[in-house]
């Protein structure tokens, strides 16, 4: 048995997934469902002077027909009534004592009104408090969510007046929508943070209807710039909690977001050092359900992996984050292509000729006559061999690959082409190891 | 010529008509291969690759334009064609453990939406020196090289002995591929890029020699000629009807139901159409009988499979002798059977007892037409052309379809065509 538990900053959990702050925890009776699907903990839909919300609110990006790639949202915080969300707070926490409850707060910047909502939070029974100073839409026209948390200094003020009144922990939600986002991180854990969350949504457009010419979503023939979140934003996520996970003197929690989708996509995170992961998208996109099978698939993994707990490998990819100039420049490898797993459809010799290093090369046998094709007729005309002719087998020539991966990459069939290490004998030498030899 | 609902009922398509959505999926999983192998198989060589990325990126006019540039009868190609062993046969999701990309289904999306648009092509670059060509028959191969000639500014005229344009795709195909009203939609859309097609209005000798003297250049697309008889004592008996004239009875819903019992002669990819139209015709039992066996049948594999389903029997290795006739009717029909060398196996004649016999033996080739322009080959028992060009040995002659190949497919005819009218116009602009 897997022990998928957690404590983070002092709040403790069944598991690591938490629904992030957002429309799939806006009111007691999706928060009791998702508990009930499974769901270690939730971040309630952030809380804050009732606000008017405009009507359409989403947009999406699809690929290939892969629906909801990403997701846009301008919807601002809750709309509902602070004392309903604070009663229903405190329904479920009684209901539910074992799943983590957390306040997601957004006031305008005045120290009473943070210790008031504080207060409040607290006394309805939350488990910690995360304040918003993510959200890039809307709100941060009135001053609050990303135009707090672009501001090092407002950031550090705000955490500060919040932790003076806080009985619980403090979480900081970032934004992305900033140059570097230590800084503001740092500046989080300066003001006493108890652990940050990141990220928040990344500013965007998703796309603009061709016959009206009117950016989705469409508000009266109008759109405003939203919040971009779901599977296609995870590589950013990814890089931004490193950033930050790996920062030099880093030392607190970090709840991991962006387009977590499966434990898949858990396990990277907690590989970079997170101590949580919230999800929004994959819940809107298919319900609460899909939490099964993230704990189930992530208990599975850690059991074949010999991982007992999260923190068992918590953090183990951090240190194979370097920089650039620290890589090994005579690491060497080679694509190599299975031909008997090759279906001969060339997308590898069209990418590397055109994207790469015109190194694959179709000359493995002649090409046939580009001739006249006649329908064949069974009795008449000999059948078509099913194997791929080697005409159509791609040859690499490995003195010019530059073993840049995209043959792999683009390659449909599962190892089919894969990348060879190339013992050269030579030593580990880097960029910075060249320059300071030089200097 | 329209179609007859009853018959519609009967006879719904194969292989139905994508939604944009189904399109849209289907043509998200072509891999886009480079130098594609679909590409290769198809006869008139439609860049398949870059007509179902049109698709995909939701270009459907590009996407259609693409396809007909390479074949001017796109759209009854894509109903028609045996996909299974041209470039759905050919696709690399064979060798990946997956169902081919549905190109045939995808090109007939793009045709539809094409038509759906008004049909209009915009016109290739015009011939500096136009010429006057003369198209003899209105089927595929015809109809294909008379468009790409018009396309490029010649005059072209068809003559056609028929009251229908469209040759086999009007009167031969079964309707569950091509219904007859879309082989006139294609008709009238090659009417509308200009090519006069004129109708009942068959020729003879005379009149081919009138014409190879007043035209540029004559392409023969003359097609087979009646089925083949059978050569046994009872062909003369009421309810003996071959299978072209049985399909295109029911094509015009002229013949809307069967007899019980039919029993067809010959297994190749007709005499399967036919069988499959007897049962939904309302047969109980409709047998295909064959002198060899399952192996040997020249019927494509699928058309087997397709037969099998619609719940045709088949008799192998058995030879007809003789149709027996009661009251001037069809009764029975007398079979022996046959060893693999086609040798009778003494005593073991047998009668299928039924009330319809269907020849599908194959078509005859009638060259007498062709063989009295000069310099044109027909000793081979087709018309004799330079692959390449479609040219016989009459230099102004040319000829295409299945009175070259010898009966193969609309897509070969439209290829052979599409080869005629370019080596036309090449010579024209010499």
């Amino acid at each position: 048995m897997r022990d998928l538990s957690v404590n983070f900053a002092g709040i403790k959990s069944p598991n690591p997934f938490w629904l992030a702050s957002g429309p799939p925890a806006n009111c007691a009776d999706q928060v009791m469902r998702a508990f009930d699907a499974g769901w270690g903990g939730a971040v309630w839909k952030t809380l804050g002077e009732p606000i008017v919300n405009v009507c359409s609110r989403y947009s999406s990006v699809d690929l290939n027909g892969q629906r909801m790639m990403g997701l846009n949202n301008i919807e601002l915080i809750t709309d509902r009534p602070l004392e309903v969300n604070l009663r229903e707070i405190a329904e479920v926490k009684k209901r539910y004592p074992k799943n983590a409850v957390i306040a997601s707060l957004m006031v305008e910047s005045k120290r009473e009104a943070w210790h008031l909502i504080v207060k409040q939070c607290e006394d309805a029974g939350a488990d910690g408090l995360e304040l918003n100073f993510g959200c890039p839409h809307g709100m941060s026209e009135r001053g609050m969510g990303s135009a707090v948390g672009q501001v090092p200094e407002y950031t550090e003020m705000i955490t500060t007046w919040v932790k003076e009144a806080a009985k619980t922990p403090v979480l900081v939600k970032l934004t992305p929508n900033i140059s570097d986002i230590r800084q503001v991180a740092r500046a989080a854990a300066k003001g006493g943070a108890d652990a940050v969350s990141a990220i928040n949504t990344i500013n965007s457009i998703t796309g603009i209807d061709l016959d009206t010419f009117v950016p989705r979503p469409n508000v009266g023939g109008y759109t405003s710039h939203g919040g971009y979140c779901g599977p296609a934003v995870k590589p950013i996520a990814l890089n931004l909690v490193q950033q930050i996970a790996g920062d030099a003197g880093w030392s607190l929690p970090v709840s991991g977001i962006g387009g977590v989708s499966g434990w898949r996509d858990a396990a990277e995170f907690v590989l970079l050092g997170c101590g949580t992961v919230q999800v929004c998208t994959a819940a809107m996109h298919y319900g609460f359900r899909i939490v099964e099978d993230m704990i189930d698939g992530l208990a599975n993994w850690m059991r074949e992996k010999g991982f007992k707990t999260l923190d068992d490998f918590r953090g183990l990819s951090l240190p194979k984050v370097t920089e650039w100039k620290h890589l090994d420049l005579n690491y060497k490898t080679v694509a190599r292509i299975d031909e008997n797993k090759c279906i001969g459809c060339e997308l590898c010799y069209a990418a590397c000729w055109d994207g790469a290093h015109q190194c694959i090369h179709m000359d493995r046998a002649p090409a046939p006559a580009n001739g006249i094709t006649m329908t064949p007729i069974p009795k008449l005309d000999a059948a078509k061999p099913t194997a791929t002719p080697l005409a159509r087998v791609p040859r690499v020539d490995e003195n010019g690959c530059v073993g840049c991966n995209l043959c792999a990459l683009v390659c449909p069939v599962e190892d089919c082409i894969t990348m060879q290490q190339l013992e050269n004998g030579l030593p580990h030498e880097s960029w910075a190891m060249k320059t300071e030899a030089h200097a | 010529m329209t179609g007859s609902p009853e018959i519609q009922t009967r006879f719904p398509d194969l292989h139905p008509a994508f939604t944009s959505q189904e399109a849209a999926v289907e043509a998200n999983r072509c891999l886009f291969c480079a130098d594609a192998p679909c590409t290769a198989a198809c006869p008139t060589h439609i860049d398949v690759p870059r007509f179902i990325k049109k698709i995909s990126s939701g270009n459907l006019r590009g996407s259609a334009i693409t396809i007909l540039d390479a074949n001017i009868l796109g759209a009854s190609c894509s109903r028609v064609c045996p996909v299974d062993v041209l470039c759905e046969g050919a696709c690399v999701m064979h060798r990946f453990n997956r169902e081919p990309i549905e190109i045939g289904r995808l090109q007939r999306f793009a045709m539809d939406a094409f038509h759906a648009a008004g049909a209009d092509l915009p016109p290739l670059a015009t011939a500096a020196k136009p010429v006057k060509v003369a198209c003899i028959g209105a089927g595929p191969a015809s109809l294909s090289c008379a468009a790409e000639l018009a396309r490029r500014g010649h005059n072209v005229t068809v003559f056609e002995s028929r009251s229908f344009a469209g040759g086999l795709n009007t009167h031969g195909v079964a309707e569950y591929k091509l219904q007859t009203p879309e082989s006139l939609r294609e008709v009238d859309f090659i009417r509308g890029l200009g090519v006069e097609i004129r109708c009942s209005e068959p020729i003879d000798t005379a009149h081919l020699k009138q014409i190879a003297a007043e035209f540029d250049a004559v392409f023969l697309g003359l097609g087979l000629g009646r089925m083949e008889p059978l050569g046994i004592p009872g062909e003369g008996l009421s309810g003996v009807v071959d299978a072209l004239r049985l399909i295109a009875d029911y094509k015009t819903a002229q013949t809307i139901k069967v007899p019980a019992r039919v029993a067809i002669i010959g297994a190749g990819n007709t005499a399967i159409d036919a069988a499959n139209a007897a049962m939904r015709l309302g047969a109980e039992r409709a047998v295909i009988v064959y002198r060899r066996t399952q192996k040997e049948m020249p019927a494509f594999g699928f058309e087997y499979q397709h037969a099998k389903q619609e719940g045709v029997d088949f008799c192998w290795s058995s030879k007809p002798i003789r149709i027996v006739g009661k009251n001037g009717k069809v009764a029975g029909l007398d079979c022996v059977r046959v060893k693999p060398n086609l040798e009778t196996i003494a005593g073991s004649d047998f009668t299928i007892a039924c009330d319809m016999v269907v020849p599908a033996i194959g078509q005859s080739r009638s060259l007498a037409l062709a063989a009295s322009l000069q310099g044109i080959d027909t000793s081979k028992g087709l018309i004799a052309i330079d692959r390449a060009t479609g040219r016989t040995g009459n230099p102004r002659v040319y000829a295409g379809g299945d009175i070259v190949n010898g009966g193969r497919e609309v897509v070969d005819a439209a290829a052979d065509g599409k080869r005629a009218a370019l080596a036309i116009n090449e010579a024209a602009n010499a």
